[in-house]
C-alpha cells in the first residue's frame, strides 16, 4: 500500500470529505511524527507502535570496496517498535 | 511524557488545526489512518509512505533461544515481525538540526 493508495481508501469511506483535505491529513499526520522525531521526541501510538530516535556515536568505518578508512559522523537514527497488538495481530491473534 | 512524547491525541489536534475538521472526527481519522496501516501489513503488504519510510512484514525461522535468568533453552517459534525503514527525507531531517549542534559544540 502507498500513500496514494491508503488517501484513496480514506476518501472512498469518506465522501463527504474533500480529497484534498484527505491528503492533508495523512501527510500532516505523518509529518507531526517526522517533526516529533527531529526534535528528539518520542511518537508512541498505542497499538500500533512506537518511533524513537537512537543516537549512534562517530566512528572509522571502512569502505568494503577499497578497504580505506572514512570517518562516519556521529548521528541519529529513527527507530520503530512494533506495539503489542499489532504484533500479535501479525502472528494471528486477532 | 508529557512535552517529549507525541500520542494519538497529539496527531488529532494537529488535524484538528490543519483541516477544521470536529475534534471528533479528527481522532477518527487518525485512528482509520493507523488501522488500515495496520490491515495492509497484517495482510503481508508492505506500507510505503513517500518521504516518510516503509513498514514491511518478515518471516523469522525458528531458533533456539535462552531464558537469561535461568539459562534453560527454550525455542523461539518462527513468528513475524515488522521492519521499518525510514526514508532519506526523514533521516534528514532526524539529522539536520542535530548535526549543526554538534559542529556548534
Amino acid at each position: 500500500m502507498t500513500k496514494s493508495e491508503l488517501i484513496q481508501q480514506l476518501a472512498e469511506e469518506n465522501p463527504h470529505l474533500y480529497q484534498r483535505d484527505i491528503e492533508r491529513i495523512v501527510s500532516t499526520i505523518f509529518n507531526e511524527i517526522g517533526a516529533a522525531l527531529a526534535e528528539g521526541k518520542r511518537v508512541e501510538l498505542r497499538g500500533f507502535g512506537a518511533f524513537s530516535v537512537k543516537e549512534r556515536e562517530s566512528r572509522v568505518g571502512r569502505n568494503p570496496r577499497t578497504g580505506a578508512t572514512v570517518s562516519v559522523d556521529a548521528k541519529r537514527i529513527p527507530f520503530f517498535k512494533t506495539g503489542k497488538q499489532l504484533r500479535e495481530r501479525l502472528n494471528g491473534a486477532d | 511524557m508529557g512535552d517529549q512524547t507525541l500520542t494519538r491525541a497529539d496527531l488529532s489536534e494537529a488535524v484538528y488545526q490543519e483541516v477544521g475538521l470536529s475534534r471528533n472526527e479528527s481522532a477518527e481519522l487518525v485512528e482509520s489512518v493507523l488501522e488500515k496501516v495496520s490491515r495492509a501489513l497484517v495482510q503481508g503488504e508492505p506500507v510505503k509512505i513517500s518521504s516518510f519510510g516503509s513498514f514491511a512484514v518478515r518471516q523469522k525461522g525458528e531458533r533456539i533461544g535462552r531464558n537469561p535468568k535461568t539459562g534453560e533453552e527454550v525455542p523461539i517459534l518462527p513468528r513475524k515481525v515488522l521492519v521499518f525503514r525510514a526514508s532519506h527525507v526523514l533521516k534528514n531531517r532526524i539529522n539536520n538540526g542535530f548535526q549543526d549542534a554538534e559542529e556548534a559544540s
